[in-house]
Parts: structure tokens; C-alpha cells; sequence
């Protein structure tokens, strides 16, 4: 019960913003396209937290996030089609076991590469997030439905606002109460002096594998999401390319902030689509011009990003009063 | 009963021999002083004794155990705590989490009292909480809880680094050169700090450094190190006369302090 009476101011906006957010899909305002777009902002928030919970409060730089948010929508997608998931409440555990398939992984990738450290460690979970992508390219070869580069087809699109932005409300204070208690505190230790952790008592090897799991899951649960949003999954939505795209939610959010990661997701979201839409079709990749130089902008105008370690009081996503 | 034993200690970083064949004991509720000029081995002793380094032979026995199959991490849990030469803080984080973060490694809460928020969450977090505060009363550091512990001026530092290696309750504690870069105004408070520690928490300490003033009013008991070997051992007034510690280590002259 205390889980939620401990948030309730959380609880409370997130209730507020779904209620705005109800009137809006149903009043008709927002055409289908921004709908999906608004949904897909929450999967992006959800993901970016599971590499900030890694990058951002453990300090463990990861490059290959996007790889275990395709094993999530990849499993998720699979696991929905051996099934015959058609309806939410059959689509849940589907979604439960993405996120479990993607920590899995993040445990057995994480056992060995958590020995490194900054760069090295870069290295390999790069080359972790390349080698998913291959295997997904590839991965028709070994179950026909998966459908290797000609993407994954024919996935029910169960996926609405409820389940999507209540997913993330309770993945956000999950993980709030991780972070706000002792094992948050031994990952910003890590993340700070892995040394003199060690020597205060804290099992650096465990606590760092701890979060990387739970920051794949995160990610699993991110892509199970997408699969069943948008229906088709294809390898080139989870590239390098994409574990940048939640690099950088995550730095201009802030490091070590879940406020932050919420609002740079928001903004992240909105700044390319957003441009998609308001840019002539024919200057349509002169996006690629703009992000950087906007992103440059907000780099020099904060170096920390918006919200380094703060959270918002209104939210309620600090400590427990 | 002796809190700790080393002997036949060895340790080499290539060619170099810090540590070579060193053996010493400490009785419990002693505190031993280790002086020796810079790169005698004093600090790669201490490296030893905590873990971070394994030794190339010897071994260190605390309270009748031995050390050396004892993961790094477990030695807090076994009572043995640190403070290092260059400050080690948790900067990001507060001054009082830099206090529960040890705490709350010793005595916590599982991870569902965590997530579900339960009872035990709250009553871990309140207990160490209580603690902490106690640790920073002690220090006079109260009032300063909420602030960054990268913020608080040098001396402070160096009394929160000594209250966070006595929050985890150890009975050996081991001080490395807790008076580097201080001036003799700050060692003299430090002088009455560690004073305060030994009588208030009884517990065994070794501490190495270079201030002689510091060493000899603090030791029961001295160890001079030179090139990684013990040269000198006894109660201060005598290694303050001995020979080979004023040729190696003092000078020509005897000290007056």
C-alpha cells in the first residue's frame, strides 16, 4: 500500500496528465499520428530511464541500449505471435516477459563486461548493441516469422494510452523507490569512487550488474511497448543510431535525474517530430542540420543537462517526505 | 589479544620492492604509529591489509583470521575501515548519505522492502539516518547534513572522510596521513580530534604519517619504515633517538617536539 500512499503527489499529476491527455485523444484534436507520436514519447521516456538508471546514477557508459530494446520488442512480438495475444489483459504478461528477456541478457552480457570500465566498457556494449542488430538482420534464417531485414509484420496494435502511460507511471516509481534507497545510494557511490565503495562495504561486481539488469529491463519493457504500438518492427529501429537517440535524452535531461529524463524525453520526441512536420517535404533532411545545432545550444546553455541530479518537488519524484 | 598480525609481507611493483618481508603486530584497543620517509611502503602496507593490493607472499591476520582469501568488499563487514591519503568522498552526494551510504551497506533492507516501500525500508533508513547524525555531532559537522560533501572546506572533508570510516563501528581502523596538506593550526585540531576518537570509540588503530608532532603524541607504540622494510620499532620516546630512523628519515639532527 505504501508504494503508492509514498508518491502520492505523483500519483496525483500523473492521474491530472491522464485525464488532460484522455480528453485530448477523444476530442479529436489530435490525429492519429500525433497520438501514436505522444505514446511513443513514453516508450522513449521509459528506455532513456533504464540507461540513465546504468549511465546517468552508476556511471557505467553503455552504447548499446538500443540492443536490448529490440530484444524486448523482438521476444515480446514473437512470444504475442506463438500465443495468439490479441487483447490487453493477455498482452501484459507478453509485455512482462520482454522486459524479463532483455534483463536476462543484460545479466549475462553484464557479468562480463562490467569488468571494464568507461571506454572499454563503451566498446563492448557497442559492439553488443551491433552484434543484436546483425542477429536481427539475420534472424529469418533461423525463425521464419521474426523476418530478418524484411522486418517483423502483423503485430496486433494493442498498445493505447492507458497502457502505455501506466506502464510508465509505475516503471517511474519503481524505479524512484530504487533510486531513493540504499541501493540507488550504493550505485551514485559506485559512480563517484568504485575504490572506496569497495573498501565502505558495498559489492561493486553486484550492485553494478544489478543495474545494468534492471536498466535493460527498462528497455525490454520499452520495446515491448513499440512492437505492440506500432505494429511492425523492423532491425534499423534498433541500431546504434537509436541507443544515440537515448544517449542523448538522457544527457540533456540531466545525468542522474529522473525528472529530467521525463521532460528531455518529452522535448526529444518533439523536436523530431516536430520538425518532421513543420519542415517542407523537401527540406525534410535538413533535420539532421537543425538537431545537432540544437543540441549543441542546449549543451553550452547547460553542461549538466536540464536537470543533473534534481528532481521536480511538483512532481513528487524526490526523496520520501 | 592482537587485532592484527602481518608477517612475512611482500609486495613488488616490478623491480621495486615497497613492501619486503615486513612483520608487526598491533594489540587491540593499540594504536601504532608508521612513519618512513615517501616511498618507504607505508601506504602500499595499507593496500595490503585492505585488499586492494594481494601480496606477493605473507600474511595478514585480523582477530585470528586470515585475510587473504576475503573479498575486498567483506573486510568493512569484518570490522576493518579506512581513510585515504587523497580524499575519497562520495562527492555527488550529500554529507550525511556519505555517512549512510556505509551504514546502510552494514544493516539494510531487502530490495522489495525498497520498491514496495515496506516497514523495514523505513525503519533501515531512519536507524542509519539517526546515526549518521550522531557521527556528524561528534565531528561538529551537525547542520551541514544536506550540503555536498565537495563543498565543505578541506578540514572538514578530512573529519567527515574519518567519521564515514568509523560509521560502518570498526575495531581497526587504519589513517592514512591525515594530516597532509594541513597547516599546524589544522593538525593541532586534528591532533584533539583523533585524541577524542580513541577514547570515545575503543578501537585499534594504525596510522601512518609524516608529521612527527602528530605520530609521536598520538602512538602508543611506533613503526619506522624504510624501502618497504621495518628499521625501527618502539614506544615513541625511544624512536625518536634511534639512530637508523633520524638517519633515514629525520636527518642529522634529533627532533624537539
Amino acid at each position: 500500500m505504501s508504494f503508492f500512499t509514498s508518491a502520492k503527489r505523483f500519483l496525483l499529476c500523473s492521474i491530472v496528465v491522464y485525464l488532460i491527455l484522455k480528453g485530448l485523444f477523444l476530442s479529436g484534436f489530435l490525429t492519429q499520428y500525433i497520438q501514436q507520436i505522444i505514446l511513443f514519447s513514453f516508450i522513449a521516456i521509459l528506455t532513456s530511464l533504464g540507461l540513465n538508471v546504468i549511465y546517468g546514477y552508476t556511471g557505467q557508459f553503455s552504447l548499446g541500449h538500443a540492443g536490448f530494446y529490440g530484444i524486448g520488442a523482438y521476444t515480446a512480438a514473437y512470444l504475442g505471435a506463438v500465443f495468439k495475444v490479441e487483447s490487453i489483459l493477455s498482452f501484459l504478461p507478453i509485455l512482462a516477459l520482454g522486459g524479463v528477456a532483455a534483463g536476462i541478457v543484460g545479466y549475462a552480457v553484464g557479468v562480463p563486461i562490467l569488468r571494464l570500465r568507461d571506454d572499454f566498457l563503451a566498446i563492448a556494449t557497442l559492439g553488443f548493441g551491433i552484434l543484436v542488430k546483425v542477429l536481427l538482420d539475420n534472424s529469418d534464417r533461423a525463425i521464419e516469422i521474426l523476418g530478418g531485414s524484411r522486418g517483423f509484420i502483423g503485430i496486433p496494435k494493442i498498445v493505447n494510452l492507458e497502457t502505455a502511460f501506466f506502464t510508465m507511471v509505475f516503471l517511474i516509481l519503481v524505479t524512484r523507490n530504487l533510486i531513493f534507497s540504499r541501493y540507488g545510494l550504493f550505485w551514485q557511490c559506485i559512480k563517484d569512487d568504485e575504490l572506496a565503495s569497495t573498501a565502505f562495504g558495498i559489492n561493486t561486481a553486484r550492485m553494478k550488474l544489478m543495474a545494468f539488469t534492471y536498466g535493460c529491463f527498462l528497455a525490454g519493457i520499452g520495446g515491448a511497448l513499440y512492437a505492440y504500438l506500432y505494429s511492425f518492427l523492423h532491425p534499423s529501429n534498433f541500431d546504434f543510431l537509436r541507443s544515440i537517440d537515448f544517449l542523448i535524452i538522457v544527457i540533456v535531461g540531466g545525468m542522474g535525474s529522473i525528472t529530467g529524463t521525463i521532460y528531455a524525453g518529452l522535448l526529444w520526441v518533439a523536436v523530431i517530430e516536430g520538425l518532421r512536420i513543420g519542415l517542407p517535404a523537401q527540406a525534410l533532411e535538413f533535420r539532421w542540420v537543425l538537431i545537432p545545432i540544437f543540441l549543441i545550444v542546449v549543451m553550452m546553455w547547460k553542461p549538466f543537462g536540464l536537470l543533473a541530479r534534481k528532481e521536480s518537488k511538483f512532481l513528487g519524484l524526490g526523496r520520501d517526505a | 589479544m592482537k587485532a592484527l598480525e602481518v608477517s612475512g609481507l611482500k609486495k613488488s611493483f616490478g623491480g621495486v620492492q615497497a613492501v619486503d618481508d615486513l612483520d608487526f603486530f598491533v594489540e587491540e584497543y593499540e594504536t601504532l604509529g608508521i612513519i618512513g620517509p615517501n616511498g618507504a611502503g607505508k601506504t602500499t602496507l595499507f593496500n595490503l591489509i585492505t585488499g586492494i593490493y594481494r601480496p606477493d607472499a605473507g600474511r595478514v591476520i585480523f582477530f585470528g583470521k586470515h585475510l587473504d582469501r576475503v573479498p575486498v568488499h567483506h573486510l568493512s563487514h569484518l570490522g576493518i575501515a579506512r581513510t585515504f591519503q587523497n580524499l575519497r568522498l562520495f562527492n555527488s552526494l550529500t554529507v550525511l548519505q556519505n555517512l549512510t551510504a556505509p551504514i546502510l551497506g552494514l544493516e539494510g533492507y531487502g530490495l522489495s522492502s525498497a520498491i514496495f516501500r515496506r516497514r523495514r525500508y523505513f525503519d533501515g533508513e531512519r536507524s542509519a539516518e539517526e546515526k549518521a547524525r550522531m557521527l556528524l555531532e561528534f565531528f561538529e559537522l551537525s547542520g551541514k547534513e544536506e550540503l555536498g560533501a565537495n563543498s565543505l572546506p578541506y578540514g572538514e572533508q578530512r573529519k567527515l572522510e574519518l567519521a564515514r570510516a568509523l560509521s560502518t563501528n570498526p575495531r581497526l581502523l587504519l589513517i592514512d596521513e591525515p594530516g597532509a596538506g594541513m597547516n599546524p593550526r589544522e593538525i593541532r585540531d586534528l591532533l584533539k580530534i583523533l585524541r577524542q576518537v580513541k577514547e570515545h570509540f575503543r578501537l585499534t588503530i594504525v596510522v601512518i604519517e609524516h608529521q612527527m608532532g602528530l605520530i609521536m603524541n598520538l602512538s602508543d607504540r611506533v613503526l619506522a619504515m624504510d624501502f618497504g622494510e621495518k628499521i625501527a620499532e618502539g614506544i615513541p620516546s625511544e624512536i625518536r633517538k634511534d639512530r637508523k630512523v633520524i638517519e633515514a628519515y629525520l636527518g642529522d639532527e634529533p627532533i624537539t617536539c
